[in-house]
C-alpha cells in the first residue's frame, strides 16, 4: 500500500535501482521502482539516477517531469484519478468531478487534510464506453457519479 | 537551369544549411524546378538550400542533427502524400520538390500564427532585434495577423491579457502562473522563459556540440519549457558549463548575450583567432564601430568548428579593464613608485640601460623571453632582437616550463616537433588514450569534439593521478582509467609497451615498414625484460596490473588509437623520456601516418607552438635548427646583415641562477608572467630582483612587473594583426578589430625597442615579418598573408612540396626517414615523500580561468572560480584533523603557503591537487626546481608536501603581499 515513509536516503534508492540496470531503457522501470516504494519519485533520486545511468541531472529531470504520474512528494493513502477525456467530459464527467472535488474540500493534484486521499485527473482509462469513469487505488470503475466515489471512497478509509 | 555539385562554399557563406553535411553517393533531384545533385543522406532542406532556396525552419540548424518539431520546413514532393518535414526527409534520386504553393503558404502562416499566439509582441524593444530567426521567418511565411483572442500564454505578467510585455508593465500586475521570470545567474547570458518557442535547439546544442547535456525541457505540452539542471536549479547552478553553445542557437531572444542587451546588435565582423588556449579557435568579433559587442564562434574555422568554451566566448573583457596599463612607465629601482612617461622616454631608458649592461658585463649578460601569448611575427622579431641586437642567443619562452620536452622527444623518434594530426582526425579515431591532460577543462572545444565521438562509440583510456570529468560524465566513461602516482608516467607507459611487445600484439609490418628494425629490436629487448612488467611495476605505480594489461591490450587491437597527452606527461623530471615512450607506443601499434591515428600533445597556449617554431629557444634558429650549425646562421647572418652567437643562450632557469650569480644583469620579457608561473617563486623572485634592467611589456602589472624597471604596456589580441599557431600546427590569421589603446602593437614596440639600441628595422605590417620567416624558413616556405586569406588557415610544413599545408604528418614515412625507438629507461625523480612531507602535490587548471590568470581573473569568469583550492583525499584530510572548507598550510621542502581545501574523492589518498590560477596563493612557492633532463621542463607535476591545518597566511603570502602592493604604486606624469 502507499504510504508516507520518511524521505528515503541515496543509498535506499540505488539499492532500489540497481538491479534494474541490466534492462533495456532501464530510466523508466527505475523510476516506477522508486514511485513504488516510496510513493513518489523524491528529488534526491535524480543524481541518484544520472550517477547510476551515467546521465545528465537535467535529463533525468527531464523524463520525470515529462510524465504527471511520477509525483514528486508522497500522496495520500488512497489515490482517485477522474477522467476527463473527451467521453467522459461528453457524459458530464466534469461537473462530477467539480462536485468531488467540492465534497473532500480540495483541488486537482490535492490531498485531503487526513492524509487519506489524493485526487489527480487523468487523460482516459480506455473506458470510454462506460463513461465517466473513474480509479480508486488502481481499480477501475465505470458509469460513476459522486455519490458512488465518495462512498467507495468511504469504504476504504 | 542551375545545376550544383558539392559546391564549396566561399570564404564568408555563413549561411545555415538546416542539417549538417553528408557524405555518399550523388542524388540528383529537382526543387522548384531547379535540378541540384548533393551527396545521398542530404536532406531535402540542405538540398534546398545548395540550390540557394531557403525553406523557413526553426527547429533547424546545421550543427544539429534534424529534429522535425517545428513544422514549418514543410514541403510537397510530388508522388507522395502529405507534407513531409523536409529536415527530416532524405533526399532520392528524381524526386521533384515545391517549396512554395498555396497549401504550403496556408499550413506555415497556420502554424507560425500558433507560435506568435504565445509570442510577445515587443519585437521594437526586443534585444534580439534584427538577429531574431522568429521574427525573419515571420517575415518569410507573411504572417499579417495573429486571430487568436489572449488565453493561456507564458509572456503576460500582469495576467491582464496583454499581447506585448510593454503594455503588460502599463496595465501592471503579477497574476500570470505561468510567468516564469529571466534567469540573470550566469554572468554572460540571460535564459528568458517568455520568449522561448520550446524549438530544442539549445538542449541539442547542449547533448550534441558541447556534450555536458545540462538542459533539457521539462513538463509536456503547453507546460514545456527549457530547465537547467533539475527544478531546484538555475543556469549558473545547473551543470552548464557556459560554452554558449545554446545562446548561438537559440532563435530568438530567449537565450541573449547580455552584452548585446546592453550594447545593442552589432553592425559589423571581423574573423579572428582566440588568444586562450592551444586549440585556436577561429572566432568572428562582431562590432559595433570600435566596441566590440560578442565573440561568436566561426562556423569555418577549422580548429573549433563553430564551438567554443567560456574563455574564448565571453572572457575578453580583461582588454577593457580598468587595470590595463596604457602608458609606458620606468623607475631607477624596484622600491622606487612608477613614473608614468611618454615612449620616447621609455625606450631611450630601456635602451640605455641595456646597452650599458652589454657595456659593463658583456654582451651575453642580456636577454629575452618570448611570448607564447604573442603571435608568431611578434614573437620572431623579440628572439630577432637578442641574435640580431643583443648579439647573444639568450632567448627562451615559456614553452621550457610547459611542452619543451614535446619538441625534444617527437624531434628524437619522429623528426619533428609537433603534434602529428589535425583535429578532424579525432572523428576516425577508434581507441582515444588521453595521458596528464585534462581536456574538458584545459581544452574544452577539443573535448566537445572528442566526447562526440565517444558518444558514436570510439573507446577511452585515461592514465591521470585525478579522476578527471572525461574519466566519467554524461553518456561518456572511460572503458579503463589507471591512476598512476604522480611521476611515474614512464614505468606506466613503458609497463604498456611491455605488454603490447610480449603479447605479441605489435604491428610488425608497419614497423619493419617505417621504422628503423635494428634499433626495434633493441628497444623490444630491453622492454621485454620482466622489471618492465605491469605486475612487477605495480607496487611503484599503483595501477592494479590487469587493468593496465587490459587498456594495453585495447590500445593495440582497437583499430585507429590516437595518443593525446598533456603538461601531466611533460612537466616531470622524466618528461623528455614519457614523449619518448609515448612515440615508441605509437610506432609499436602502428598508430602514425594516416586519419584517427597519432601523437597529439595539448598545447596549452594559444601560441605556444608558434613559439617554439619561431626560434624561442636558445639553441635554435626559427624552424627547429640549431644555432651550431654555420649553414642554417648563414641564412640568417644575410638576411639580418649581422654575424649570429654560434653558442647556445641561457635557458630562463639558467638566466635567473645567471642573475643571482652576478652574471646576467637585463631581461625584456614579453607577455609572461614568470613570476607567477615558472617553479620556487623565491628563486624567481630573487634572480629578478639580482637583475638591473628588467623590462616587462605586459597588459598588466603582473607580478613579474613588480621586479621590473621599465613596463611597455602591450596590445591585446584584438588590437594587432598577425598569426598563431595552433597545437595542429595550423597558422591562423589575428586581425586587428579595433585600434591599439595603448598606441602600438606588440611587434612595433619590440621594433621600437630595437631601433632606440640603433638596428634600424623598418617594417610596416605583420605580413612583412611573415615574409621573411618564409624566406629564411623552410617549413614556412609557403606561408604568406595572401595564402592565408586564400585558404583561411594553413598547417605547417607549407612549402613547396605542399603548397596548402600538411593536416596530417609521416603520412608516407617518416619525416625523418624512419621511426626511431628510444630506450625509455624509468629514473625516478630525487623529489621523494618521506616523514616530513608524506603527500604527492600535482597542479592543474581548470575551466573558467587560464593559466596565471591575468586575463581572466579580469573577467566575470571568477564567479565560477574565486580562488584556487587544494583537493585532497577525505582519509588524508581525516587523520590531520581537516574538514571541508577548512585553511590550510601546504608546505614542501622549497616553501609553503595557505589555501582553502575541498575534500573530494577524484584524488587518490596520498596526492593533492590544486590550481595556481591566483597570485594569493602562489602555488608555485612550494613547487620545487627539479626538471626534466633533457629540456629544464619543470617538474610542477610532482612535489613531496604536507598539509596541516592553519588559521591565515604564510609568512612569504604577507611579505609578498606587501611588496607587490608597494611595488605597484604609479605616480601620475603630473606629480
Amino acid at each position: 500500500m502507499l504510504n508516507q515513509a520518511p524521505a528515503p536516503t541515496a543509498d535506499e534508492i540505488r539499492d532500489v535501482v540497481t538491479p534494474l540496470t541490466a534492462l533495456e531503457g532501464p530510466l523508466l522501470p527505475m523510476l516506477h521502482a522508486i514511485q513504488a516504494e516510496w510513493g513518489h519519485v523524491p528529488q534526491a533520486a535524480v543524481p541518484v539516477l544520472a550517477d547510476v545511468l551515467n546521465l545528465g541531472l537535467a535529463e533525468v529531470h527531464g523524463v520525470i517531469s515529462f510524465y504527471h504520474d511520477f509525483r514528486d512528494h508522497p500522496a495520500g493513502r488512497h489515490i482517485l484519478k477522474i477522467c476527463r477525456a473527451e467521453a467522459c467530459q461528453s457524459m458530464g464527467g466534469a461537473a462530477m468531478a467539480a462536485g468531488v472535488l467540492d465534497r473532500l474540500g480540495v483541488d486537482w493534484h490535492g490531498t485531503t487534510p487526513d492524509g487519506a486521499v489524493t485526487v489527480e485527473p487523468v487523460y482516459c482509462l480506455g473506458l470510454c464506453a462506460c463513461a465517466p469513469a473513474a480509479m480508486l487505488d488502481g481499480q477501475l470503475m465505470g458509469r460513476v457519479d459522486g455519490d458512488r466515489l465518495v462512498s467507495a471512497l468511504e469504504a476504504a478509509r | 537551369m542551375k545545376d550544383f555539385i558539392i559546391p564549396e562554399f566561399a570564404p564568408g557563406d555563413d549561411r545555415d544549411m538546416g542539417t549538417p553535411a553528408r557524405s555518399g553517393m550523388p542524388v540528383a533531384l529537382t526543387i522548384d524546378g531547379f535540378e541540384v545533385t548533393v551527396p545521398e543522406g542530404t536532406s531535402v532542406m540542405r538540398a534546398a538550400m545548395i540550390a540557394g532556396i531557403t525553406v523557413p525552419k526553426l527547429c533547424a540548424s546545421d550543427n544539429l542533427e534534424a529534429f522535425g518539431s517545428c513544422r514549418l520546413c514543410v514541403v510537397e514532393i510530388e508522388g507522395r502524400r502529405g507534407t513531409p518535414a523536409s529536415c527530416t526527409t532524405p533526399v532520392m534520386e528524381g524526386m521533384v520538390v515545391h517549396t512554395q504553393s498555396a497549401k504550403i503558404r496556408k499550413l506555415r502562416k497556420g502554424v507560425m500564427e500558433l507560435y506568435i499566439s504565445d509570442h510577445p509582441l515587443d519585437c521594437l524593444t526586443c534585444s534580439a532585434n534584427g538577429d531574431c530567426e522568429l521574427q525573419d521567418t515571420a517575415g518569410q511565411v507573411g504572417l499579417r495577423d495573429v486571430r487568436y483572442t489572449p488565453g493561456d500564454n507564458h509572456f503576460d505578467p500582469s495576467g491582464t491579457g496583454a499581447r506585448s510585455q510593454a503594455e503588460a508593465k502599463l496595465r501592471g500586475g503579477h497574476d500570470n502562473p505561468q510567468f516564469i521570470p529571466k534567469d540573470n545567474s550566469n554572468p554572460y547570458f540571460t535564459y528568458d522563459p517568455s520568449k522561448c518557442i520550446v524549438c530544442s535547439r539549445c538542449v541539442r546544442a547542449c547533448d550534441e556540440v558541447q556534450g555536458t547535456f545540462a538542459l533539457t525541457i521539462e513538463g509536456r505540452g503547453f507546460d514545456s519549457r527549457v530547465s537547467a539542471g533539475t527544478s531546484a536549479d538555475d543556469f549558473f547552478s545547473s551543470d552548464c558549463v557556459s560554452c554558449g553553445a545554446c545562446v548561438q542557437a537559440c532563435p530568438t531572444a530567449t537565450l541573449q548575450e547580455k552584452s548585446v542587451a546592453e550594447l545593442g546588435t552589432p553592425t559589423r565582423s571581423v574573423i579572428t583567432t582566440c588568444a586562450y588556449c592551444g586549440v585556436g579557435c577561429s572566432f568572428k568579433a562582431e562590432m559595433n564601430g570600435d566596441q566590440l559587442v560578442r565573440m561568436v564562434p566561426y562556423k569555418h574555422g577549422k580548429a573549433n568548428r563553430g564551438h567554443s568554451c567560456v574563455k574564448g566566448r565571453f572572457a575578453y573583457g580583461y582588454a577593457a579593464h580598468q587595470d590595463r596599463i596604457l602608458k609606458p612607465m620606468i623607475r631607477e629601482a624596484i622600491e622606487d613608485p612608477w613614473r608614468e612617461v611618454e615612449w620616447d622616454e621609455a625606450l631611450a631608458f630601456a635602451a640605455d640601460r641595456m646597452r650599458g649592461i652589454q657595456e659593463r658585463h658583456g654582451r651575453r649578460a642580456v636577454g629575452v623571453i618570448t611570448s607564447s601569448r604573442c603571435t608568431n611575427e611578434e614573437t620572431y622579431l623579440v628572439q630577432k632582437l637578442t641574435r640580431a641586437v643583443f648579439l647573444n642567443n639568450n632567448t627562451d619562452t615559456c614553452a621550457r616550463v610547459c611542452h619543451s620536452p614535446t619538441g625534444y622527444g617527437l624531434g628524437k623518434t619522429f623528426g619533428t616537433s609537433a603534434g602529428t594530426q589535425d583535429f578532424d582526425s579525432v572523428e576516425q579515431t577508434d581507441v582515444v588514450l588521453i595521458i596528464g591532460a585534462n581536456p574538458t577543462d584545459g581544452h574544452p572545444v577539443f573535448a566537445s569534439r572528442l566526447k562526440k565521438r565517444l558518444r558514436q562509440g570510439a573507446k577511452l583510456i585515461v592514465v591521470d593521478p585525478r579522476r578527471t570529468d572525461i574519466v566519467r560524465s554524461a553518456h561518456v566513461e572511460a572503458s579503463h582509467h589507471l591512476p598512476l602516482r604522480p611521476g611515474t608516467n614512464v614505468a606506466v607507459i613503458s609497463a604498456m609497451a611491455h605488454v603490447i611487445v610480449t603479447e605479441g600484439l605489435m604491428d610488425e609490418a608497419y614497423i619493419r615498414d617505417r621504422c628503423d628494425w635494428d634499433e626495434f629490436q633493441h628497444y623490444a629487448e630491453f622492454i621485454a625484460d620482466p622489471r618492465h612488467a605491469p605486475e612487477a611495476t605495480e607496487a611503484l605505480t599503483g595501477v592494479p596490473a590487469s587493468e593496465l594489461r587490459a587498456a594495453a591490450r585495447l590500445f593495440a587491437t582497437g583499430g585507429n588509437g590516437a595518443i593525446y597527452y598533456g603538461l601531466g606527461v611533460t612537466e616531470h623530471s622524466q618528461g623528455s623520456t614519457t614523449v619518448m615512450a609515448i612515440a615508441n607506443l605509437a610506432m609499436l601499434t602502428g598508430n602514425i601516418g594516416r586519419p584517427g591515428v597519432g601523437v597529439n600533445p595539448l598545447r596549452g597556449q594559444n601560441n605556444v607552438q608558434g613559439a617554439c617554431d619561431m626560434g624561442s629557444f636558445p639553441h635554435e634558429l626559427p624552424g627547429y635548427r640549431h644555432v651550431k650549425m654555420p649553414d642554417v646562421r648563414a641564412i640568417f647572418e644575410n638576411a639580418w646583415g649581422v654575424e649570429i652567437d654560434p653558442e647556445p643562450g641561457l635557458r630562463i632557469p639558467n638566466m635567473l641562477d645567471a642573475a643571482v650569480e652576478g652574471t646576467f644583469k637585463g631581461l625584456y620579457c614579453q607577455g609572461e608572467d614568470i613570476l607567477q608561473s615558472d617553479p620556487d617563486t623565491h628563486h624567481v623572485a630573487a634572480g629578478l630582483a639580482a637583475m638591473e634592467c628588467v623590462i616587462v611589456h605586459d597588459l598588466f602589472l603582473n607580478e613579474t612587473a613588480n621586479y621590473a624597471h621599465v613596463f611597455l604596456p602591450g596590445s591585446s589580441f584584438l588590437e594587432k594583426d598577425g598569426t598563431f599557431t595552433n597545437a595542429e600546427r595550423r597558422i591562423n590569421r589575428v586581425r586587428k578589430v579595433m585600434a591599439p589603446r595603448n598606441g602600438y602593437e606588440d611587434w612595433e614596440i619590440t621594433q621600437l625597442l630595437a631601433n632606440a639600441m640603433g638596428a634600424g628595422w623598418h617594417y610596416t605590417h605583420p605580413s612583412q615579418i611573415m615574409d621573411e620567416i618564409a624566406a629564411t624558413t623552410p617549413s614556412f616556405a609557403g606561408v604568406s598573408y595572401e595564402r592565408l586569406e586564400e585558404l583561411g588557415s594553413v598547417q605547417w610544413p607549407c612549402n613547396e612540396a605542399a603548397p596548402t599545408g600538411t593536416p596530417l604528418m609521416h603520412v608516407d614515412g617518416f619525416q625523418s626517414g624512419r621511426g626511431h625507438f628510444v630506450i625509455t629507461e624509468y629514473i625516478p625523480t630525487d623529489e621523494r615523500t618521506g616523514p616530513r612531507f608524506p603527500l604527492l602535490l600535482t597542479t592543474g587548471r581548470i575551466l573558467s580561468q587560464y593559466n596565471v590568470g591575468a586575463q581572466t581573473r579580469r573577467t566575470e569568469n571568477t564567479a565560477w572560480h574565486g580562488q584556487d583550492v587544494l583537493e585532497i583525499h577525505p582519509h588524508d584530510a581525516e587523520t590531520r584533523g581537516i574538514n571541508d572548507g577548512d585553511w590550510v598550510r601546504l608546505a614542501s621542502r622549497a616553501g609553503e603557503t595557505t589555501l582553502m581545501v575541498t575534500l573530494t574523492e577524484r584524488v587518490a589518498p596520498g596526492v593533492v591537487y590544486t590550481t595556481f590560477h591566483h597570485p594569493a596563493t602562489q602555488a608555485n612557492v612550494v613547487t620545487t626546481d627539479f626538471s626534466d633532463w633533457a629540456t629544464n621542463c619543470p617538474e610542477y607535476k610532482v612535489t613531496a608536501v604536507q598539509v596541516s591545518p592553519s588559521n591565515g597566511p604564510s609568512d612569504w603570502q604577507e611579505s609578498y603581499n606587501a611588496q607587490a602592493e608597494r611595488s605597484r604604486r604609479i605616480l601620475s606624469a603630473a606629480e
